[in-house]
């Protein structure tokens, strides 16, 4: 059967005065509705393939099938939460996420559904209360929290979420993790998350993509885990599997592919 | 209760509060006045000055500075008549340089080979003084007040161009991919995100535009003549009116200083808020 996603061969070459060799040989497939992280040291590449995948920048081998059509072009079907949320600071929270469903939905819906729409996916991730912030008067957890909503208020067909947690505070974190597990178990979406985070990768993750160090990064292993969901955090720490998968991953990246020691 | 009696206790220093935050602000500017006016009376009181004191600017402009509204005609009229002529050609010279600065400032910041090309020509056109371009002008107009206006244009219009490209250049990455993603055409992307992103550029262009814009009126209508502030400075000095000059350049200065003060409060309400 044809995956859902289909990351095939993939090269990224930034061109320059030296070309750099960021991406070789990336391949992937994605079944409906995983939850995918994809983990690696800085500056391996990671962000690289979210936008390719996203449609942001062209790989220069290799391509992107969703649903069997090559991904040529940034759109809604792949919403995107950046690593830096990107909300834009001239709207409130509320249009901030409005501005997405307009223009996802304009057609679909009418001005109350849009609304109501609206109000929902905010509701989803706790920020109800704060409709008429904007974005410089709310925490950097609730500006995540709305980036995210931006992004799944779209329904896209895969989501992608560059380091959505970073630098937000442990607690706020797994408040977050949590309503992102709750979302993903009741919308199924397909999810492709990059983290640093080896317990947020395991927590989250269907599976769990290691990625080489680079230049020339490709992707080193990929770990399947097998946790029933809905997953427990409290439950999972004393899972003997959940301990398992979380010695594969800091055996990989500790072990065999150590941070670069030339920087 | 105890603590509703603690209550004006709390309010109370509030008011004196309030009356201390503004002496802080209009006390020092009142202190400096006063003592320039002081130094500028003791030294010009002196035999043999050139320039009157303020108490003798005060004695003969007396009519100037308390009756900006007469009109005896002609070219005899109130400071009022003056500023207001003066105003009217900034404001259609400079509506004219805000139009023409942010539309071609847009269109040039969104490529990179117009800035190229274009870019170096500015900086040298906007380093030409205003009053070199009004021979020019003259000659292309054979009038005066649209000449007077072309000055005005010309020199207050490559701030606002120049400002509005850069900003449209600075627009983050950030935001452009939230618009490719979300799939904006090119006029969502210029309402909701060009334009919003750049304000804060566009209006530090605008603001320095009034400024230079100011500047090259009273210049140019030096030159030019008839009804207007520089005429009225240039035609008392030749009338070897010191003082009508001392209180025409003050309310020079005022009008000025307005002018940059409505623009940044023009910014900051289309901003609403937001942070620049
Ligand atoms: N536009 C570009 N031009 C040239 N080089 C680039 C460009 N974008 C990224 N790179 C290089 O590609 C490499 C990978 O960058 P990328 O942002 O994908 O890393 P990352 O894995 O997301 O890192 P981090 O975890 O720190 O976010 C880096 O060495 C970076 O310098
Ligand atoms: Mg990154």
């Amino acid at each position: 059967m044809q995956a859902y996603l289909d990351i095939s061969h993939v090269g990224m070459t930034f061109a320059g005065k030296h070309d750099s060799v960021v991406l070789s040989d990336v391949s992937l497939s994605i079944q409906r509705g995983a939850f995918v992280s994809i983990i690696g040291h800085s500056g391996c590449g990671k962000s690289t393939l979210l936008n390719i995948v996203a449609g942001l920048i062209r790989s220069t081998i290799g391509g992107v099938l969703l649903e069997g059509k090559e991904v040529d072009s940034p759109g809604p079907d792949r919403a995107v939460v950046f690593q830096n949320h990107s909300l834009l600071p001239w709207l409130t929270v509320y249009d901030n996420v409005r501005l997405a469903v307009d223009k996802v939905f304009g057609r679909k819906k009418t001005r109350a559904e849009r609304d109501a729409w609206t109000r929902h996916n905010l509701a989803l991730v706790n920020m109800d209360h704060a409709l008429d912030k904007r974005p410089h008067e709310i925490s950097g957890g609730m500006k995540q929290r709305v980036g995210i909503a931006r992004a799944l208020a779209m329904e896209p067909k895969v989501l992608l979420m560059d380091e959505p947690f970073g630098a937000l505070d442990a607690l706020t974190r797994a408040r977050l993790q949590d309503s992102v597990m709750a979302i993903h178990q009741r919308l199924g979406n397909t999810v492709i998350m990059i983290t640093h985070d080896v317990d947020e990768a395991v927590l989250l993750s269907d599976r769990i993509v290691m990625m080489t160090n680079g230049p020339a990064a490709t992707i080193g292993e990929v770990l399947p885990v097998n946790l029933d969901r809905p997953r427990d955090r409290l439950a999972l720490a004393t899972d003997p599997a959940y301990h398992q998968a979380r010695a594969a991953v800091l055996a990989f990246l500790y072990e065999r592919h150590r941070a670069p020691t030339t920087h | 209760m105890t603590d509703i009696s603690l209550k004006p206790a709390l309010v109370w220093p509030r008011v004196p509060a309030l009356l201390q935050a503004i002496a802080w602000r209009v006390l020092p500017p009142l202190v400096t006045i006063a003592l320039i006016l002081l130094v500028w009376e003791l030294i010009c009181r002196q035999p043999g000055s050139t320039l009157p004191p303020p108490s003798v600017v005060i004695d003969t402009s007396w009519e100037l500075i308390v009756d900006p509204f007469y009109d005896r005609g002609g070219l005899d009229k109130g400071l009022f008549w003056h500023l207001a002529a003066s105003l009217e050609r900034v404001l259609y010279g400079y509506a004219l340089s805000a139009a023409v600065g942010i539309a071609l400032g847009v269109l040039i910041g969104q490529s990179t080979l117009a800035t190229r090309g274009l870019d170096p020509v500015f900086q040298v056109l906007r380093t030409v003084p205003p009053l070199a371009w009004l021979p020019l002008s003259l000659a292309a107009f054979r009038a005066s007040d649209p000449s007077a206006i072309f000055v005005i244009f010309i020199t207050s219009v490559w701030p606002v161009l120049i400002n509005t490209s850069v900003g449209v250049r600075a627009i983050p990455q950030d935001y452009r991919n939230v618009a490719k993603v979300l799939r904006l055409n090119s006029l969502e992307y210029f309402v909701k995100i060009l334009v919003p992103a750049a304000l804060p550029y566009i209006f530090t262009g605008l603001r320095i535009g009034v400024g230079l814009s100011w500047l090259a009126i009273v210049a140019a209508e030096m030159l030019i003549g008839g009804v207007g502030i520089g005429f009225f400075i240039w035609d008392a000095w030749n009338s070897s009116l010191i003082s009508d000059i001392i209180v025409a350049l003050i309310y020079v200065g005022l009008v000025g200083f307005c002018l940059d003060r409505l623009i940044a409060f023009a910014g900051r309400l289309i901003a609403r808020g937001a942070p620049l």
